[in-house]
């Protein structure tokens, strides 16, 4: 299941469908959340602002899913990403994965945050005190995807 | 051709969209940009080939990809959600 939305998620009705889809052959369920700090490419952030491309946004999130499940082994997943202005300790992010194994749920859920933060067209803009400032993507992200490139499973 | 401008680059050319003749002619994204960067200073400055990345229908897709009338074009930066 994929959601941009500007609403908050509920992490355990996210965890009730991954633990249900299977009944019997789910093994390992892992849920990831990302969530707002008041520290990112500026100090004092108030809030965030999420702005994102409408359609490709949900492509993109489905053609990383894809690859996941063809590089591992696992039952469903839930990817939600919120959008517009979120503030400090909002949820911002939620990937969920089940499989019958927790290598595979811990792996597919790790590579789908790692490709969602490097091609799903979202962008954050910071807001303090003085204004509004666009992140800068980094390098550390851009390296934690190369990596899913060189090795296995 | 449909062309859409996002974030930063959004409010820096205070344009979401726009529409662009191509009179069906072939061309390629980067020939779509170097069009664009002739319209001011400012696009010149804020369309950065170095730094943008583009998609094309909806999917990433380099500068040097083709595209036609009918594509929907997109610049935007790197990306920073999660």
């Amino acid at each position: 299941m994929i959601r941009i939305q500007e609403e908050d998620f509920d992490v355990s009705a996210s965890y009730t469908r991954l633990r249900n889809a299977q009944p019997g052959q789910t093994g390992a369920v892992c849920l990831f959340t990302g969530l707002v700090r008041d520290f990112g490419d500026q100090s004092d952030v108030e809030a965030i602002v999420l702005e994102h491309y409408p359609g490709m946004t949900e492509k993109s999130l489905a053609s990383i899913a894809e690859r996941a499940q063809q590089r591992w082994n696992i039952q469903a997943y839930e990817i939600i990403h919120r959008v517009g202005a979120l503030h400090v300790d909002d949820q911002i992010v939620l990937v969920g994965v089940s499989a019958s194994h927790r290598a595979d749920a811990f792996a597919a859920c790790e590579f789908i945050m790692d490709y969602l933060k490097t091609e799903a067209p979202l962008w954050k803009k910071e807001r303090h005190r003085d204004g509004e400032v666009w992140v800068e993507a980094k390098d550390s992200d851009a390296q934690r995807q190369q990596h899913w490139q060189k090795r296995g499973t | 051709m449909k062309i859409l401008f996002f974030a930063s680059l959004r409010e820096q050319l205070a344009t979401a969209e726009l529409e662009l003749a191509t009179q069906n002619q072939a061309t390629t994204a980067r020939e779509v940009l170097h069009r664009l960067q002739e319209q001011g200073e400012l696009w010149q400055r804020t369309l950065d080939a170095s730094r943008l990345r583009v998609a094309i229908n909806q999917e990433l897709a380099q500068l040097d990809d083709p595209v036609s009338e009918h594509d929907e074009l997109a610049f935007f930066p790197p990306v920073t959600g999660g």
